[in-house]
C-alpha cells in the first residue's frame, strides 16, 4: 500500500547504497584476430538484435593472455559498440589491460568467482581457434523469469528459459535452449530457435498461439483439444512436434 | 514526496477519466493533498467530469512552456479543499507534452502534494506514456470484454518495462486492477467476462469492481465526481476502492447479481 506518501518526511535522504544483483552476458574471446572478432560478433547480435541492442555486457580475456594473446583494449571495445552493445567491464585483463579499461570508463572484475572463463574445451578443440573465437558464456547459462510477460513483450535466451508465471497471449518468449513456464502458456513459444532439435518446452497450462522447437511449429489451431490447458511437455521426434501430457 | 498514481487501460472509454475524478476526490476527502492531471491533450475531459470547465485559466501545457507557474494553472475544487485540478490544453498539439516538461510538473508538485493522480489518454502513444512513466502506482481499468484485458495486458508489459521506476531498476510500479462496468447479469448470460476470467487472464491484484451504473453519467453530467453519491453503487465502489488503497480491509461488492424484484418477493434464487 502507499507507504512512501506516509513514511518518508521532507528532510529525506537524496541517496542510498543498495546491493543488487543484475545477470549480464560475459563474451569470453578465443582469438586475437579483430577481423574475425567483428564478424562472428555481428552475425551474433544479428541473430536477435532487439534483443542485443544497447545490451551491457562484460568482456572476458583471461584465456587469451594465458595464451600471450593481449588483445589492445580500445579496439576490442569499439568493436563490441560497433556491434550496438554497451561494454561495462573486463575480465583477466593484464595489468595494461585494465588501466586501458579503466581510461574507458570500463570497470575491472576480478576473475576469481568466475566459472566459464575459459572456453570449452569440447567446442574449441575440434575446430582451428580462428574459427570459434566468440563463446558468449551465457550459452550455458538459465534465464529466470519471476514477473509475467505480458502481450507484445519478447524475450530471447540464449540458454534455458523458466519462467514462474504466465506468459500473455500476444507475447513472445524465444530460447535456445529449453522453455519451461510454470504458469499459463498462452503467447508463443519458441525453444531451440538456433537449431538444436534437442530442446524441449514444458509448461503447466497449454494455451499457446504459437509453439515451436527448431523451426519446427504448431499453431493454436492445429493443437488438439486433449492437450489444452493441460501440463505438458513438447519436444521433437522425427522432425514432428509432439505434445505430451505430463501427469 | 507525493505518491503519484497512473490511472491507464490501453483502450478507450473505459472509464480511466470517471474513475481518476473519483479517486482524486476520495483521497481528498480523507484529507490527503491531492492533484488530478489530465494528460489527455486535446480532449479536455477531466474539467467537465470535475465541473470546473468554466474556472479554466492556464493549463498543463502552459505550465510546461513557462507561460503560466503551477500555482496559476491548479484549479481548487469547489467540493473539497484539499483538492486540486490541472486541466489539459484543448488547443495545443500533443507534441507540446515533453518528458522533461512534465517530470517538473510532477516534481514540484510533489513537494506539496500527497498524491497526484494521472489521468492517461487511450492508446499506448506519447501521452498514455509519459502519464504512467513516472508513476510509482498504477490503476489499471480494464471491462470485462476480450479486448479491453488484452490492452490491458499490453500496458501492463509497458509499464514493467518502460517506466522511470524499470529503467532506473527500481522496486516495480505497484499494479492494481479495476474493474469498471461490471454487469453481472450480463456476465451471467455469458455476454461478459467474469471477475475471474479477468483475474486469470490479468493476475494482477484486484482492487475492486465498479458496477455499470446510471448515477456515472448523472454525476458526470452535474460536474460532480460519482464518489460523492454515496447513494449510488458506484460511488460506493469507489469509496471502497480508495479504502483498501489506504491499507483498510473491505470486502468486494458488486460481484454477485442483483436480486430481481420478482426473486426478492419470492425468494428465489
Ligand atoms: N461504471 C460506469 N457505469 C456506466 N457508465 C460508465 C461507467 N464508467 C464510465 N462510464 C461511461 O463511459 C464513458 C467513458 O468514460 P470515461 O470518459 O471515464 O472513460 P475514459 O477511459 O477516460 O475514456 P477516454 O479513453 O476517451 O479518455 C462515459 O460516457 C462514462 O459516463
Ligand atoms: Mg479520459
Amino acid at each position: 500500500m502507499p507507504t512512501d506518501a506516509q513514511n518518508t518526511p521532507h528532510n529525506a535522504p537524496a541517496l542510498e547504497f543498495k546491493s543488487s544483483t543484475f545477470s549480464v552476458p560475459v563474451l569470453v574471446l578465443s582469438s586475437d584476430d579483430f577481423v574475425i572478432i567483428e564478424q562472428q560478433l555481428q552475425k551474433k547480435t544479428q541473430l536477435a538484435p532487439d534483443f542485443f541492442k544497447n545490451s551491457p555486457v562484460v568482456f572476458d580475456v583471461q584465456w587469451l593472455n594465458k595464451q600471450n594473446l593481449a588483445l589492445d583494449i580500445k579496439t576490442l571495445a569499439a568493436i563490441i559498440r560497433k556491434a550496438g552493445l554497451l561494454p561495462i567491464g573486463i575480465r583477466g585483463g593484464n595489468d595494461a589491460q585494465n588501466k586501458h579499461a579503466l581510461e574507458l570508463g570500463i570497470p575491472v572484475y576480478s576473475v576469481h568467482n568466475s566459472l566459464a572463463a575459459e572456453p570449452k574445451k569440447a567446442e574449441a578443440a575440434p575446430q582451428k581457434t580462428a574459427e570459434s573465437p566468440v563463446v558468449p558464456a551465457t550459452k550455458v547459462e538459465t534465464t529466470l523469469i519471476t514477473h509475467p510477460v505480458r502481450s507484445g513483450q519478447r524475450l530471447y535466451a540464449e540458454g534455458d528459459l523458466i519462467i514462474l508465471a504466465q506468459v500473455s497471449a500476444g507475447a513472445e518468449i524465444l530460447a535456445e535452449g529449453n522453455i519451461h513456464v510454470y504458469g499459463s502458456l498462452r503467447g508463443r513459444a519458441l525453444a531451440g530457435v538456433q537449431g538444436n532439435t534437442g530442446a524441449r518446452i514444458f509448461c503447466s497450462q497449454l494455451a499457446a498461439e504459437l509453439i515451436s522447437i527448431a523451426g519446427i511449429y504448431k499453431i493454436s489451431e492445429d493443437m488438439r483439444d486433449v492437450v489444452r490447458d493441460k501440463p505438458v511437455q513438447i519436444y521433437l521426434q522425427e522432425h514432428a512436434l509432439i505434445i505430451k501430457e505430463i501427469t | 514526496m507525493a505518491r503519484i498514481i497512473v490511472v491507464t487501460s490501453g483502450k478507450g472509454g473505459v472509464g480511466k477519466t470517471t474513475t481518476s475524478a473519483a479517486i482524486a476526490m476520495g483521497l481528498a476527502k480523507r484529507g490527503h493533498k491531492t492533484a488530478v492531471i489530465d494528460f489527455d491533450v486535446g480532449l479536455r475531459n477531466l474539467d467537465l467530469i470535475m465541473g470546473c470547465e468554466r474556472r479554466v485559466v492556464y493549463d498543463f501545457i502552459n505550465v510546461i512552456n513557462g507561460e503560466a507557474s503551477l500555482n496559476q494553472a491548479l484549479i481548487r475544487d469547489k467540493h473539497c479543499d484539499q483538492l486540486y485540478i490541472l486541466p489539459a490544453s484543448q488547443t495545443r498539439d500533443k507534441d507540446a507534452l515533453t518528458q522533461e516538461g512534465v517530470g517538473k510538473v510532477l516534481e514540484e508538485l510533489s513537494k506539496d502534494f500527497q498524491y497526484v493522480v494521472c489521468d492517461s489518454p487511450a492508446g499506448i502513444e506519447r501521452g498514455a506514456h509519459l502519464a504512467m512513466y513516472f508513476a510509482d502506482d498504477a490503476f489499471v481499468v480494464t471491462n470485462p470484454e476480450v479486448s479491453s484485458v488484452r490492452d490491458s495486458d499490453r500496458m501492463l508489459g509497458l509499464l514493467s518495462s518502460k517506466s522511470r521506476r524499470a529503467e532506473r531498476n527500481e522496486e516495480p510500479i505497484k499494479e492494481y486492477l479495476l474493474l469498471s462496468r461490471y454487469a453481472p447479469d450480463r456476465v451471467k448470460l455469458g455476454d461478459m467476462l467474469s471477475v475471474d476470467d479477468v483475474q486469470d487472464i490479468l493476475s494482477l491484484h484486484l482492487l475492486g469492481v465498479i458496477p455499470e451504473s446510471k448515477s456515472v453519467l448523472t454525476a458526470s453530467n452535474s460536474g460532480v465526481p460519482v464518489i460523492l453519491d454515496d447513494k449510488s453503487d458506484a460511488g460506493q465502489a469507489y469509496a471502497d476502492i480508495v479504502a483498501r488503497y489506504l491499507g483498510e480491509d473491505k470486502p468486494h461488492r458488486f460481484i454477485d447479481e442483483k436480486k430481481g424484484l420478482l426473486a426478492k418477493l419470492f425468494g428465489g434464487k
